[in-house]
């Protein structure tokens, strides 16, 4: 075996600019048949940019695609599902109404034939579907699928029409351990049979595990490749973000103490899985709960009741011995930090300056004359600008500055403002009591993940009690003193992390009694 | 042909748009002219001298502006906070017709207050008429999501149709030879000439110092910080706090009110008495100034007062030369498409293949 397997896909030196942003900067790539091969870097990297100039959403100002030898004409997206290239979104691009089967044919049938091939095309598909491993039920709705079954079907669809090279965006991001598992080997039989993988992702561990080559970008340019084999986490890591990364410092609680929030058998009403039926917890201070669980299992719901957003049908939640009010400015005066998991879209208000961002939850509430921020209505300017300068001095915030619009910082500068603002009290003001944290770190760079971790595990040595919502197994077990795993509106237990394996976290994400 | 976001917009584009903007606009409307059959300059140099080229012509144009600029103003805070108030035009009425039945309506009643308390209590029952038309479309879309667009748009012709069912009974003048025309105001009740001989009234230091007060309550106080978030982002207003159905019952009593005290001084300081053809549609013109001036309560003003001047030089200019008063719509609707794109331009960059 001397031949080295052909090269499927060439890149050369993309380049892309975005005014004086260089998002692609001489980017060049093979990819061989019969190879997995990792794509790396952190948010604004360029990967994003890189794939939808592959895909011909953007152009590239500079550079050539080359699919199995031929030229690729930019900037059409049909020439790329055409030459065989198959995406499949972090976000699937499925209908919920529609069955497995209509959803593959979608797109790929002419509109001018009379009749549609059902018969055929449902052979063909359950043709691939043999061929690749990957069982799924052509008449199904796709909206009584499972999460890791509509990702098969988003794969299925790929293959279909024909996809000889597969890029993959983040797609473990919504599994459970064990579906997880179940894509790997469906990805190594995909490679065995001569397709090619393009894997998208930031979790280190497993794009050491699945991948044959890594490349890693950052700012826009390639910096490394290397075999999978013989490369650390470490090193992928030094790579992503340029410097040795030290990870959140993981210490054991300490003290303990009263509980400052308890849920008792708590429901909400709402269509759909997101809702809670019957959740019970006590939250203490100088403790971080974790709660771990597949997305959509009433995580929101829960979130949403904390936060003073949603109100409960039944049950009861207390906050320091008093009934817990579904108004986020009381929840806020009582000493409340709350973190929402959709920063853009909740968590800042995107068109407002970044100052009124930093002192938006506090414009409200106490007496009207004794404020620091403002005086019978009348906005202090001076003083919640100081404030907004104060939190992005502690809190790190980069880029734009106080007048810039929210939406220009980038996600991890935009957390770090909505970490700054729920956990610095203005003035003397005490510290919060308690911290609620959605997603903290999702979609954040590796430097930003360990900041924001940090700042959790200070918040709880400092004696506040601290509730965590995350999709992120390893993000549950680094830092939860104690987990409980969330399914179908229904919450665990509340154990010792150390009582928990991952394997029982992935059976219990997953419905199973225990 | 695409859009692509653009990451950074450099100072000179803030600069260039609006001057496109202008200069698209002026080529639209003379292609118009030339086919009309007019000579081009001499159109555009008649139509600024009978806008702004004589004391005469400059009250013309303010006193038009007044009305404007107060709907401009309804429509902007509104727009603020995305409660999209089609209904400025029936608020508008409604306030009018408040105004009358507080100013006018009393003649042998034996209700003889002074002005100094008749007057504000008819310019408040004017801004709460406008403001009550508006309350019920502002709760039904804040509570139960019916579409304001429709609910407003609708009012309009109810309080048109109410306003002509009174104007030919109750509030009929009894002197009007049969003309479905109100009682007269009272005169006190009045608002004073701003310039002695020419019909500018005291009507514009009011829509100027609204103006004023609606930006400063926009922009710095804790109310118009809930009016702007709710209106950039609902969602994330209430995570942080803002009561999001009382902003929006506020924003219909700014807005409403403002469309309200547009109708109320029109009759106070222009007409003296109600008539069904009193605004031509000043309350849609509104929505297009506001948008002209970017929701801006300073910059509804300026596009007022722009507004006004192309409707008061069109009349004096087509008197002059061959060319129809409807250029003065072309020219306002073409700058507005022209200023959004201009906008859209700002943040975007065309990329042609």
């Amino acid at each position: 075996m001397t031949d080295a397997p052909p090269t499927v896909l060439r890149l050369t030196g993309i380049t892309k600019h975005f005014g004086p942003l260089v998002a692609n900067d001489g980017i060049s790539l093979q990819l061989a048949r019969g190879e997995v091969l990792a794509l790396l870097g952190e948010n604004g990297a360029g990967k994003s940019t890189l794939m939808s100039i592959l895909f011909g959403h953007y152009v590239a100002d500079a550079g050539q695609i080359e699919v199995f030898g031929q030229p690729l004409p930019p900037g059409q997206p049909r020439a790329a599902l055409a030459a065989g290239i198959g995406m499949v979104h972090q976000h699937f691009t499925l209908a919920d109404n529609l069955t497995v089967l209509d959803n593959v044919l979608l797109g790929t049938e002419p509109l001018w034939r009379p009749f549609s091939h059902r018969g055929a095309a449902r052979e063909k598909l359950l043709g691939v579907s043999r061929q690749f491993g990957l069982p799924v039920s052509p008449d199904a709705l796709v909206g009584s699928l499972s999460v890791g079954e509509r990702q098969r079907v988003e794969i299925l669809k790929a293959l279909y029409r024909g996809a000889r090279i597969l890029i993959l965006d983040e797609p473990t991001a919504v599994l459970t351990p064990q579906e997880s598992e179940a894509l790997f080997a469906t990805l190594a039989q995909m490679v065995a049979q001569g397709l090619s993988i393009l894997f998208i992702s930031h979790k280190l561990g497993e794009v050491l595990r699945v991948s044959h080559r890594v490349a890693v970008l950052r700012q826009g340019k390639l910096v490394a490749e290397a075999p999978a084999q013989g490369t650390t986490q470490g090193q992928l890591a030094q790579w992503m973000v340029g410097h040795a990364i030290e990870a959140a410092e993981r210490r054991p609680a300490r003290h303990v103490g009263a509980a400052v929030c308890a849920l008792a058998d708590v429901h909400t009403t709402s269509t759909g899985r997101d809702r809670l039926q019957g959740v019970s917890l006590t939250l203490n201070a100088g403790e971080i709960v974790a709660i771990a669980g597949v997305s959509g299992n009433g995580q929101v719901a829960l979130a949403d009741v904390l936060c003073g957003v949603r109100a409960v049908t039944s049950g009861r939640i207390t906050l320091q011995d008093a009934p817990l009010r579904a108004r986020p400015a009381w929840l806020v005066r009582q000493g409340v930090a709350r973190i929402p998991e959709d920063r853009h879209a909740v968590g800042v208000v995107g068109d407002l300056p970044v100052w009124e961002n930093a002192v938006s939850e506090r414009l409200r509430g106490g007496h009207w004359f004794a404020h620091p921020w403002w005086r019978a209505f009348w906005v202090k300017r001076r003083a919640a600008r100081a404030h907004a300068r104060h939190v992005a001095e502690t809190f790190d915030v980069r880029g734009g500055g106080a007048d810039a619009p929210a939406r220009s910082l980038s996600g991890g500068n935009m957390q770090k403002l909505i970490l700054g603002r729920a956990l610095l009290p203005p003035g003397d003001a005490p510290a919060p009591v308690l911290i609620l944290a959605h997603q903290p770190t999702w979609g954040l760079d590796i430097g930003a993940v360990a900041f924001v971790q940090q700042q959790l595990i200070n918040a709880r040595d400092g004696g506040a009690a601290v509730l965590l919502i995350s999709d992120d197994l390893d993000e549950v077990l680094a830092l939860g003193d104690r987990v409980a795993v969330m399914h179908d509106g229904q919450l665990s237990e509340a154990r010792p992390a150390n009582d928990w394996t991952r394997e029982a976290i992935g059976l219990a994400m997953a419905g199973a009694k225990t | 042909m695409r859009l692509e976001k653009r990451n950074h917009t450099s100072p000179a584009a803030y600069v260039a748009a609006p001057v496109g903007a202008v200069v698209f606009t002026l080529l639209i409307s003379a292609l118009l002219v030339l086919w009309a059959g007019a000579p081009v300059g001499r159109t555009y140099a008649l139509l600024l001298q009978g806008a702004f080229g004589s004391v005469f012509a400059l009250t013309e144009t303010l006193t038009r502006a007044i009305p404007l600029i107060l709907t401009g103003l309804a429509a902007a805070v509104a727009f603020r906070a995305r409660l999209f108030n089609i209904g400025a035009e029936g608020q508008l009425y409604a306030g009018a017709l408040a105004a009358i039945a507080v100013g006018g309506m009393h003649g042998g009643t034996g209700l003889e207050w002074p002005p100094y308390v008749l007057f504000p209590l008819m310019m408040l029952a004017a801004a709460l008429a406008g403001a009550l038309l508006l309350m019920g479309p502002a709760l039904m879309k804040a509570r139960l999501g019916v579409d304001e667009v429709v609910t407003t748009l609708l009012l309009n012709f109810v309080t048109l149709l109410l306003v002509s069912a009174l104007l030919d009974g109750p509030m009929k003048d009894p002197l009007s030879m049969g003309w479905p025309q109100s009682v007269a105001l009272q005169g006190d009740l009045e608002l004073s000439k701003l310039v002695p001989q020419t019909r500018l009234h005291t009507g514009l230091l009011w829509a100027v110092s609204l103006a004023v007060i609606l930006w400063a309550l926009l922009a710095r106080t804790v109310p118009g910080f809930d009016i702007r978030a709710a209106g950039a982002n609902a969602r994330a207003a209430a995570f942080a706090g803002v009561p999001v159905t009382r902003t929006v019952a506020l924003v219909a009593l700014l807005s409403g009110g403002l469309a309200g005290l547009a109708g109320a001084i029109e009759v106070a300081g222009r007409t003296g008495y109600l008539t069904l053809d009193m605004s031509p549609g000043y309350g849609y013109s509104g929505i297009v100034i506001a948008m002209l001036a970017g929701l801006h309560p300073l910059g509804v003003v300026a596009a007022g007062v722009f507004v006004a001047g192309v409707l008061v030089g069109a009349d004096s200019m087509s008197r002059a030369v061959g060319v129809p008063t409807y250029i003065a719509d072309v020219i306002v609707a073409a700058s507005l498409i022209a200023v959004l794109v201009a906008g859209l331009l700002t943040q975007y960059r065309v990329r042609w293949k």
